[in-house]
């Protein structure tokens, strides 16, 4: 697929941009504000799947980690599956977003990071029983002491680019 | 009806679901799906302290932090109005291996007796909460995403990279709950 360049966005931020999974070919539409709550409507449905599939328990993590049950591995293989789809349709018939825009996809490079970052992430993954997304449901359900952890997630993504030049890359 | 969305949801509804997240925030507005850059644009909002990292628009990101807004919302509204109210069903041998640290408190998703203000003030909760919230933010932006970014998008778009975080995350993980998780729910 090729990628249209932002005429706004110089050549070595791109670069940057596209290794973190930003939105690299951002809207040149203005919209008022309120158009991004179509995006809190397909978030509320995520959290209440997160929730209604237990994929927030941190007992359904640990089972995942002890080969103990099947659940999350059925949850995020169907997504896959059908995500793959999706792209692959979208790639295919070219299809545009509701506002006329091309989609456009961008590919992601191979450095170290994915694997020492990786490794890292999954140590935590099992500490918590939450990536980020659930961390947000878990404090909508009611434990708001998550929200120490999601300050403790971001305290560690500062840290990440604080020291962004000395880690092997 | 009600009684079936009371009850917890299997894996296929949930992945049918999650799957077509990535589709509708493509139509949407060609954003890709991806959560923990949210942590990114919040660091870049509050404090860009000059560091390059995090000095650009975060304001064009701002869908991310409505689409996480809605997240919580639906959390939420799942808990106060989904819900059966039952007990989570935990596999019999993590529940017998739990006992033995102390935890038998099914009744929430996230148990109380590790995840509370009280127990942030043990070394065991911290090591938990502050411990695992750090490298969970630490090592998302340093592989380039989390979960929803790289195992959910990044392979629907067949990109390599993203399989090897994928593996990653589950060999990171793998080692974390079966040989020192044990030793951290001792403390």
């Amino acid at each position: 697929m090729e990628n249209k360049t932002n005429q706004h966005t110089n050549p070595t931020d791109f670069e940057v941009r596209s290794l973190d999974t930003m939105c690299v070919n951002e809207s040149e539409l203005k919209h008022p504000w309120y158009y991004n709550l179509k995006y809190s409507l397909v978030g509320i449905i995520f959290g209440i799947v997160f929730i209604k599939a237990e994929i927030i328990s941190w007992f359904r993590i640990q089972e995942m980690f002890r080969l103990q049950s099947f659940h999350m591995y059925g949850v995020i293989g169907t997504a896959v599956v059908v995500g793959a789809i999706s792209v692959f349709l979208i790639k295919k018939f070219k299809v545009k977003t509701i506002h006329g825009e091309e989609i456009t996809f961008t590919d992601k490079k191979f450095n170290k990071g994915q694997i020492l970052g990786g490794l890292t992430f999954g140590l935590g993954w099992a500490l918590t029983g939450a990536c980020p997304g659930p961390l947000f449901a878990q404090v909508g359900s009611g434990a708001l002491v998550v929200l120490v952890v999601i300050l403790s997630a971001t305290a560690g993504t500062w840290v990440y680019g604080k020291f962004r030049d000395q880690l092997p890359h | 009806m009600m009684e079936t969305i009371t009850q917890p949801w299997p894996w296929y509804t949930a992945g049918i679901i999650i799957g077509l997240i990535v589709p509708a925030l493509l139509i949407l507005g060609n954003k890709h799906f991806g959560i923990s850059a949210n942590l990114r644009h919040a660091c870049a909002a509050c404090l860009p302290s000059n560091i390059p990292f995090f000095k650009y628009d975060w304001k064009k990101e701002s869908w991310n932090f409505f689409f996480v807004g809605g997240i919580l919302v639906g959390g939420i509204i799942s808990t106060l109005y989904l819900g059966s109210g039952d007990d989570v069903i935990v596999h019999p041998d993590l529940a017998k291996e739990l006992a033995s640290y102390g935890i038998t408190d099914f009744s929430g998703m996230v148990t109380k007796q590790l995840f509370s203000f009280e127990s942030l003030f043990t070394v065991r909760g911290l090591v938990m909460m502050i411990g695992g919230g750090f490298l969970v933010g630490f090592g998302a932006r340093y592989a380039g995403g989390c979960t929803s970014g790289h195992a959910i998008m990044g392979l629907s778009d067949l990109q390599w990279p993203s399989l090897i975080a994928t593996i990653c995350f589950m060999i990171g993980g793998f080692i974390m709950a079966n040989f020192i998780l044990p030793f951290i729910l001792h403390l």
